[in-house]
């Protein structure tokens, strides 16, 4: 097991960041979930706010993207 | 095993394109090139767009629902002239059936009028007849009872003659109406 | 006849993969090599002009947004065909949403967002092809993009409302002691904005293409049971149309968003 403790450090710290993708992916389905509850609710309603769903699911994505990103920058840029 | 694998994938990701940052996506130095040919796609298709296609496909648009408009107006204009004339038909219908009702009403009045006038003219006749009738009955039967008593007289006179009697025709003439009135 | 052929093509398949098995059998996976700019003809440097893969795939997404919008409309048909039933759908999805969303006092804005809507669909669609070059996936490309977005949003929001544009930050119907608080957050995400508008359409692009690579070494290295990946891969690019779609969608939509909060800053 030869290597440097820098290398190391690099793969566990990608490996957390990963996790962030997780962290989005419950937030994207928190998202989707609730509108589903809301438009079994009312579904006339619904129809009118799937571009709130969509905003609602880009936002939450881009976190998860953000925590990717970093992953990705510890493993290839750093 | 698995650590030098990933580390001969790292050497061989930065072996790629010569080391430094193997993120392309961080290899500031072809950011020039694709940010200028990215301008040159976008104004390209700016320019396609906005000069072409759009308002070509905005024309294509207001065509067609100026050809559905047009069309429903002139099915709505149809309809109205087909509600127009079931209008007319339906008043044509009631007058025509109004008219065939008064023609009705005005004959039947018509032949109850002649009825009731030959009734009247047949009552009047009947009456006329009928008194004439009981007129000719009363002759009748007046000249009857005359008839009856002369007869009565000359058989009471015979009855009275044969039995040996004398009877005057006063006396016998006065029996008999006595007799026939009881 | 289908069946025995199918056991044979197995047969044959697992023999082959025994006899002719992978030298280096580990796992070679290089998932970021894929967007790696190369000149397209010879090996120098890249100046500003060199015509590179991006290059290539930058001006295909020009001609398919040229073939469908401008090729596909040409007939100009009352009853239109596939092509122009699919470009009328394009414009009025984007008109639809621009109204709905910005407006009606943006849609002197709409060919603006049309072509930003065109370009990254078409970009992304494109890079979805096997041995293309994903576009959009670079922060140059998708940075640009956002930059566009902001500047324009900014520009048009003080020369519209002037230094009532500010009031965006002011949030009026805080309680008066929250709201200077509120104002630096609002004013940090405001320029947080152009941030996660280009990261989010770039990074979501990247992951999912590194996926397939990433899916596609494991196809590599598996050798008989690599039809378990493959099935992945699969899955996984179908995911990728759809994502290659709502990307642009959102892109488009956050871009509506921004021009509403522009146009009428007192929401």
């Amino acid at each position: 097991m030869e290597g440097n403790i820098a290398e190391m450090g690099q793969f566990i710290g990608a490996g957390l960041a990963a996790i962030g993708s997780g962290a989005a992916a419950i937030g994207v389905g928190h998202v989707a979930g609730n509108f589903l509850a809301g438009a079994l609710r009312n579904p006339s309603a619904a129809a009118g706010q799937t571009a709130t769903l969509f905003i609602g699911i880009a936002f939450a994505e881009a976190l998860g993207i953000f925590s990717f990103l970093v992953a990705l920058l510890l493993m290839f840029a750093v | 095993m698995a650590s030098t694998t990933q580390e001969a994938s790292h050497g061989a990701a930065e072996a790629a394109h010569g080391g430094g940052s193997s993120m392309p996506q961080l290899d500031f130095a072809t950011f020039g090139n694709q940010i200028f040919w990215l301008a040159v796609a976008l104004v390209v298709i700016y320019l396609i767009l906005s000069r072409v296609a759009l308002p070509r496909i905005a024309a294509v648009l207001a065509e067609r629902q100026g050809t559905i408009t047009n069309d429903i107006a002139a099915a709505e204009d149809l309809k109205a002239k087909a509600v127009e004339a079931e209008n007319i038909y339906n008043k044509a219908l009631a007058d025509a059936r109004a008219e065939a009702q008064r023609i009705a009403a005005e004959t039947r009045a018509e032949i109850q009028a002649g009825l009731d006038e030959a009734i009247a003219q047949a009552d009047v006749d009947i009456a006329a007849k009928a008194a004439e009738s009981e007129k000719a009955i009363a002759e009748i039967k007046a000249g009857a009872l005359d008839s009856i008593t002369a007869v009565a007289n000359d058989t009471a006179a015979e009855v009275v003659a044969a039995l040996g009697g004398k009877a005057d025709a006063k006396a016998i003439a006065a029996a008999v109406s006595d007799r026939m009135k009881g | 006849m289908g069946k025995i052929f199918f056991y044979v093509a197995l047969a044959l398949a697992v023999v082959s993969g025994l006899i002719f098995a992978p030298e280096h059998a580990g796992l070679q996976i290089h998932p970021m090599e894929q967007f790696v700019v190369q000149p397209l003809f010879g090996h120098g440097e890249i100046s500003w002009y060199t015509p590179t893969n991006a290059t290539l795939w930058l001006l295909l997404a020009v001609a398919a947004v040229f073939a469908l919008m401008v090729m596909g409309s040409s007939r100009r048909a009352i009853v239109p065909s596939r092509g122009q039933s699919i470009a009328e759908l394009a414009y009025g999805f984007v008109y639809k949403m621009v109204e709905d969303v910005a407006g009606k006092d943006a849609i002197k804005f709409f060919p603006y967002i049309m072509t930003l809507f065109m370009f990254i669909v078409m970009s992304n669609a494109l890079g979805l092809l096997p041995q293309s070059f994903a576009t959009t996936s670079h922060i140059a490309v998708t940075a640009v993009l956002a930059m566009l977005v902001f500047l324009t949003v900014t520009i048009v929001g003080f020369v519209k409302n002037g230094a009532g544009f500010l009031g965006l930050f002011w949030v009026s119907s805080a309680p008066l002691a929250l709201r200077p608080i509120l104002a630096i957050i609002e004013l940090i995400s405001y320029f947080v904005r152009p941030v996660s508008h280009s990261i989010r359409l770039g990074g979501n692009i990247m992951a999912g293409h590194a996926v397939l690579k990433v899916f596609a070494g494991f196809a590599g290295a598996l050798g008989l049971f690599s039809f378990l990946p493959i099935f992945a891969i699969t899955a996984v690019y179908a995911l990728e149309v759809l994502v290659a779609f709502i990307q642009a969608y959102v892109f488009t939509i956050l871009t509506c968003v921004y021009l509403k909060d522009a146009l009428h800053p007192s929401h």
